[in-house]
């Protein structure tokens, strides 16, 4: 064959050569077929290991427990033993360490997540104690009179 | 006449094609390859997610603790987990919101309608109302993989859906193909963002930030290969429900006491 068919196929044949040295570098070795085959597991198999190493911030009410024995023990013995300590005073992460101290949302907003009144049939609101935030002690922050880690226990 | 040239060609040609193992000719079957490949990585756990809408409140603590956990901005309006509330009134008509995903709770009979508008539903005009919390629901054939032109979403051998936040190329592809609108661009890193069932945390033996934060046990998370597992023995005894089952994508996030008005 002439000169002049086959110049443009060595050109594209470098091309090709290029962008498959090019994915060669790029695409990280451990990319291929997981375990749900190529349709759904077609990935780079350590981002699992990425996901596993982020940082756990929530930590639970028993990480409280042996510094805030006192306020663990009133909390347990009350209704409101049910809620986390860190729904109200926020992710624990690394405390003491790191955040020192932890910001308490003491605003009434937070009370009235589960005491606004909410007259719904099925579901488990309509069995909540509720208040009018309108029409009681509108203003005060709720734990003014209640004691959030039990709070119908000597009003202040 | 056979000239010694092509004699010499010929028997050439025959002994190549002799050598030739016959394996090499076969087909390669992706069936095949597929079930070795899930041989060799079968996973002891396959997450599933319990819901019961009859306990839930609207308190809206585990969409505060999931945004905090994950990191996702916490004013802007995207959400991985989100809490849906549901009144169907005395004459017929549904109202559904979930203002700022619930992230508040809800506090207020007011219902948002859209373009700051409200309206105000108050009990006796109420025929039945709860809420229903919504989650990624970790599909069996999950179509938002399927999508993905770069293999930057994928199922973990234990059947929760990923994305690789180094690979993904922000096309928005699979937030489109997701028929439960979990899906969201991140803010933050201009990827597709999900709920992973708080990855980190389940790994490490801990439950999902939200499990933890609910204070009413509305919220489940179990292993469905494990047939002692609590989530599984109600799964598989109680009725439960799923939601979209008509697009089969298989969805591992279970309800209790789910409606039709549910969608």
């Amino acid at each position: 064959m002439k000169n002049q068919v086959f110049r443009p196929l060595f050109v594209v044949l470098v091309v090709v050569a290029l962008i498959l040295l090019v994915r060669m570098v790029y695409v990280p070795k451990d990319f291929g077929v997981g375990a749900r085959g190529y349709m759904y597991g077609w990935h780079r198999e350590s981002n699992e290991e990425d996901w596993k190493k982020i940082k756990v911030k929530y930590q639970g009410k028993e990480y409280c427990k042996d510094c805030h024995t006192e306020k663990y023990t009133k909390n347990m013995a009350s209704k409101h033993k049910i809620i986390q300590c860190e729904n109200c005073h926020g992710p624990a992460i690394d405390h003491p360490d790191d955040p020192p101290k932890l910001a308490i949302d003491k605003s009434r907003e937070l009370c009235l997540r589960c005491h606004f009144p909410l007259p719904y049939p099925s579901s488990g609101r309509a069995k909540l104690k509720s208040i009018d935030p309108d029409k009681h002690n509108p203003g005060m922050e709720c734990s003014t009179c209640h004691n959030p880690h039990n709070p119908m226990e000597g009003l202040r | 006449m056979i000239s010694r040239r092509n004699f010499l060609k010929n028997t050439a040609l025959g002994l190549a094609g002799a050598a030739l193992p016959l394996s090499a000719l076969q087909i390669i079957d992706s069936k095949k390859l597929l079930a070795e490949a899930a041989a060799s990585k079968s996973s002891a756990v396959r997450w599933v997610f319990l819901v019961d809408t009859y306990k839930c409140v609207g308190c809206g603590l585990c969409v505060k603790a999931c945004k905090l956990e994950n990191e996702i901005p916490y004013d802007a309006n995207v959400s991985r987990t989100w809490v849906e509330r549901y009144v169907l009134t005395k004459k017929g008509k549904l109202f559904a919101d979930n203002p700022k995903a619930a992230r508040d709770g809800f506090t207020s009979t007011k219902i948002e309608l859209g373009n700051n508008e409200y309206q105000d539903i108050k009990g006796p005009e109420i025929e039945k109302a709860f809420f229903v919390p919504k989650l990624c629901n970790q599909c069996e054939n999950p179509p938002c993989v399927q999508v993905c032109p770069v293999g930057a979403t994928y199922q973990a051998p234990d059947g929760v859906v990923l994305v690789d936040r180094t690979w993904c190329i922000g096309c928005g592809y699979c937030i489109m193909g997701c028929p439960y609108g979990v899906r969201f661009f991140h803010p933050v890193y201009k990827t597709a963002e999900k709920c992973n069932f708080c990855y980190h945390r389940i790994t490490k033996g801990l439950k999902t930030a939200c499990v933890q934060a609910c204070p009413f046990g509305a919220r489940q998370i179990g292993n469905i290969k494990d047939p002692n597992d609590p989530v599984t023995k109600v799964i598989r005894e109680q009725r439960v429900g799923v939601l979209k089952s008509e697009y089969g994508t298989k969805p591992q996030v279970y309800y209790i006491g789910l409606d039709e008005e549910v969608r």
